[in-house]
């Protein structure tokens, strides 16, 4: 359970130019905040500057101006306070499965049978019990992005940053481990900040999601999904459901129109 | 044949083995079949009786650990230098943009031009051979390393930050860990480059190695002496090389994969 609330005000990024290029206005002005235990998917085409405004909360980019908090706190620099889940796989490749869940709490300086006892938990619930001396390398994608959630879980961060974790899985997998994130979230509730432009995934995970304009970045809409927990799958053939994609469809399909120019 | 198709076990022996005996039997033809006179190549069988009088009245095996022992003293003596420097230069670009430039430039300055000048500073002793094969690797080594780490996946970087990592854990259990198989693999290499270093170094003001006994045979024109003496050092390369990628497999299973 997160019990710290994420403030973003006025977060402006900008990427200085090189050579011809001016400089580049990735995020304008946005303010955003996020209660705690919250489930908020960033929903945006490509190049809208969502990734961007995620890892400037996650503290691996600056902003150009504005502030981030979470609680009184200012964000300054990454920390094991914000899990992070990337889209490219970046499980340590000379550690096992297991290594790989406990870097976190190695780096705290657990004592080992802590450590094998978070583990083994976080095993069990990502359904990776069988493979915890696996090398990455062994791992299918799926379970590659099992581990990397397991990994970030394991340091019970109080927000969890998923930078369109599931983006690189096929369809039937993807799915899957919507389930298992959302299966997770319902007994944690863990404050999540979700990266896509999968509206589906959006809705079926997130109880609000935050629509991002084309490049330069900004937020353009905010929709409630009013669906209850815990959500089947079976979620996404209602008419609510159906609804509510309608609604975003339209927003995204004007940003993407522009975006492609 | 077809391009890039691989090979099974068993033939790549047979193939690799073939053309050893390949290139005996045409060693073979042209000094027993009179092509070439014993005065500039011995045969293959006066090879091995010269290697074994070697062995057997001159203590060759003392020269060969004479030889093995500054080969491998110098190398370790250049990889306990390069390899922390090199580190640190991948991973911390000021160190790197304070040193590289020199090293690029020392780099090419060939060891074997420093033989004249380090007998002058270190007489003809062990210390001048090792100096030679120090000098030749170590600025090979701290370059090599030094690009390994600097090319180490960013993304893994940041993961490891937003798992708690500071900058002394980024660099032992990420930089080091995920350049480790490379620059062990940067290692073999340069120990094949030590041995001619240290062969160069036997030939001029050595009392002692395998370089030293191959210019005493050429004073006797013993061609089989001299040539007994390089296949040896061929031998030698040959196991320590197959060591190395043992102990390299062993040591990053992962790495493999």
């Amino acid at each position: 359970m997160s019990r710290k609330t994420l403030r973003v005000r006025g977060v402006t990024r900008t990427f200085p130019g090189s050579g011809r290029a001016g400089p580049t206005l990735a995020l304008q002005p946005t303010d955003l905040t996020v209660q705690p235990g919250e489930f908020v998917a960033i929903l945006g085409p490509s190049g809208c500057g969502k990734s961007t405004l995620l890892r400037i909360v996650a503290g691996l980019d600056r902003p150009t101006a504005g502030t981030l908090t979470l609680d009184e706190a200012p964000i300054a620099a990454p920390g094991p306070d914000r899990g992070m889940v990337f889209q490219s796989y970046t499980l340590f490749p000379w550690l096992t499965v297991a290594e790989n869940i406990a870097y976190g709490l190695r780096e705290r300086g657990l004592p080992p049978a802590e450590q094998r006892a978070i583990v083994d938990r976080f095993l069990a619930r990502t359904g990776l019990t069988g493979f915890a001396e696996h090398w990455p390398r062994q791992l299918s994608g799926g379970m590659q992005q099992r581990t990397a959630l397991a990994r970030a879980l394991a340091n019970d961060p109080e927000i969890l940053l998923l930078d369109e974790p599931f983006g690189a899985l096929d369809h039937q997998t993807r799915e899957l481990m919507q389930e298992l994130l959302l299966e997770i979230w319902e007994a944690d509730r863990k404050t999540v900040l979700f990266v896509t432009h999968d509206i589906d995934e959006a809705i079926f995970l997130a109880n609000r999601v935050i629509v991002m304009s084309a490049r330069p970045g900004r937020i353009k809409a905010e929709v409630e999904v009013p669906l209850s927990y815990p959500r089947e799958w079976t979620v996404k053939t209602t008419p609510e459901f159906g609804a509510l994609k309608a609604r975003l469809m339209a927003e995204i399909r004007e940003e993407v129109r522009k975006a492609i120019g | 044949m077809e391009p890039l198709k691989p090979v099974s076990a068993g033939a790549r022996i047979v193939l690799g083995a073939g053309f050893f005996a390949l290139f005996i039997a045409g060693w073979g033809l042209a000094t027993y079949g009179g092509f070439v006179p014993p005065l500039f190549l011995a045969s293959p069988g006066q090879t091995l009786v010269a290697g074994w009088s070697l062995l057997t009245e001159f203590n060759f095996l003392g020269d060969i650990a004479v030889t093995v022992f500054r080969v491998v003293g110098g190398f370790a003596i250049a990889a306990a230098i390069g390899v922390p420097l090199g580190l640190m230069m991948g991973a911390f670009k000021p160190i790197e943009a304070f040193f590289e430039p020199f090293i690029s430039f020392a780099r090419y300055l060939p060891a074997s031009a420093f033989i004249p000048l380090l007998i002058l500073w270190a007489g003809v002793g062990e210390a001048q051979k090792l100096s030679v094969i120090i000098i030749g690797s170590v600025f090979q080594v701290v370059i090599m390393v030094a690009v390994i780490a600097g090319a180490t996946r960013m993304d893994l970087v940041e993961a490891a930050y937003t798992l708690g990592s500071r900058r002394a854990g980024i660099l032992r259990r990420v930089i080091i860990p995920s350049a480790a198989p490379d620059v062990m693999e940067t290692m073999r290499l340069v120990l094949g480059w030590a041995w001619t270093y240290v062969i160069v170094a036997e030939l001029i003001g050595a009392t002692s190695g395998i370089g030293h006994m191959i210019m005493d045979s050429q004073r006797l024109l013993d061609t089989g002496q001299m040539i007994f003496g390089i296949v040896v050092i061929g031998l030698i390369g040959l196991i320590t090389d197959f060591l190395f990628k043992a102990l390299n497999r062993w040591l990053f299973p992962w790495a493999t994969l």
